[in-house]
């Protein structure tokens, strides 16, 4: 179990969503737990929630897990998942209101350092303009 | 009036057979100011219904529309999987199997807040909750021929979505540009609220 925050990227395309973990793992190696999916359940563009809850389950900390998305369904569908999670789980679970690319790389980056749930998510969303 | 196993299951059919019969037009309508798989998702997801139709017929009126809304869920994908989850998930709390207009109208007052909330989005903002909401004032009027009414209404209420600028959702992106198009949420609503309105008057 490790004593970081998790991160989870959340795409439509299982590329961009590959392409995110793989600038997160150069930045922060192994040392952030990570999770990431992408696709409808058809194997087309798209998300769904199966896919969002084995992501959460694979970045899974008990100091909890931070979601990246890309657009509008990524995020619905991350709160939904979010929502079936069991009691104990869902209350440590954000979705960041930040870029997908950037903000997966410096919340993982954050959450190396071994810093809050709350630290890792406004890290993030530091990307975004108010 | 009581809704038996074998209205449950006339329910689900027509509602799941609508939906799949018409992904095709709903597809067109979503390439238009979308990413053009509303119909793909959603025929993805009844499809999903259908095939458990004897299960969840089987069930309570609640129960089974809880299922359906996790079927949903777990199946469409896109935010209409979460969207319409919600709706059917909500619709099934708050329902048991004796049924009035006032519950309805109670149960689905509820539905639309989850709605609302899960999308955060309202009324006029060219989604599915242009047609729940008249929908929703139809079936507390009550009266006769609520099934005619319905079908009128929700009909109506998809195409007053086209003159509409798109605030929520990937449409939202074109701005201007998503004036003139039917939504295709609206469109799919209207489609099941039509498929329930057979129904009720026996022809399906």
């Amino acid at each position: 179990m490790s004593a970081n925050v998790g991160i989870v990227i959340v795409s439509h395309s299982a590329d961009v969503a590959r392409g995110t973990a793989s600038m997160v793992e150069q930045m922060v190696g192994r040392e952030v737990p990570l999770g990431w999916c992408g696709g409808d359940p058809g194997g087309g563009l798209g998300t769904n929630v199966e896919a969002i809850l084995n992501a959460i389950e694979a970045a899974w900390s008990e100091r909890g897990v931070a979601i990246l998305v890309d657009l509008g369904g990524a995020e619905t569908n991350s709160e939904m998942a979010i929502e079936m999670l069991p009691a104990g789980r869902r209350e440590r679970v954000v979705v960041c209101n930040a870029p997908i690319v950037e903000g997966a790389v410096m919340a993982a980056t954050e959450a190396a350092s071994g810093a809050s749930l709350d630290a890792v998510r406004r890290t993030a969303e530091e990307l975004t303009p108010r | 009036m009581r809704v038996d196993q074998t209205i449950r299951t006339r329910l689900l059919m027509s509602v799941s057979q609508r939906v799949i019969a018409n992904a095709e037009e709903l597809t067109a309508l979503d390439r238009a100011i979308g990413d053009g798989d509303h119909g793909i998702n959603m025929r993805r997801g009844f499809e999903a219904v259908l095939t458990d139709v004897e299960t969840l017929s089987a069930k309570s009126l609640g129960d089974a529309l809880k299922g359906v809304g996790t079927t949903l869920v777990m199946k469409v994908g896109g935010a209409s999987g979460p969207l319409y989850g919600t709706l059917f998930m909500a619709l099934g709390k708050s329902l048991a199997d004796e049924i009035s207009c006032e519950l309805l109208a109670d149960a689905f007052g509820q539905a639309i807040e989850a709605v609302k909330a899960r999308g955060k989005s309202d009324t006029g903002h060219k989604t599915m909750l242009d047609v729940l909401a008249p929908v929703h004032a139809a079936i507390g009027t009550g009266g006769d021929e609520l099934a005619a009414r319905l079908r009128r209404t929700a009909h109506a209420a998809a195409q007053s979505t086209i003159p509409m600028r798109a605030v929520r959702g990937r449409a939202s992106f074109l701005g201007e540009r998503s004036i003139g198009h039917m939504d295709p949420g609206a469109r799919s609503c209207a489609l099941i609220i039509e498929a329930i309105a057979d129904v009720m008057e026996g022809t399906a």
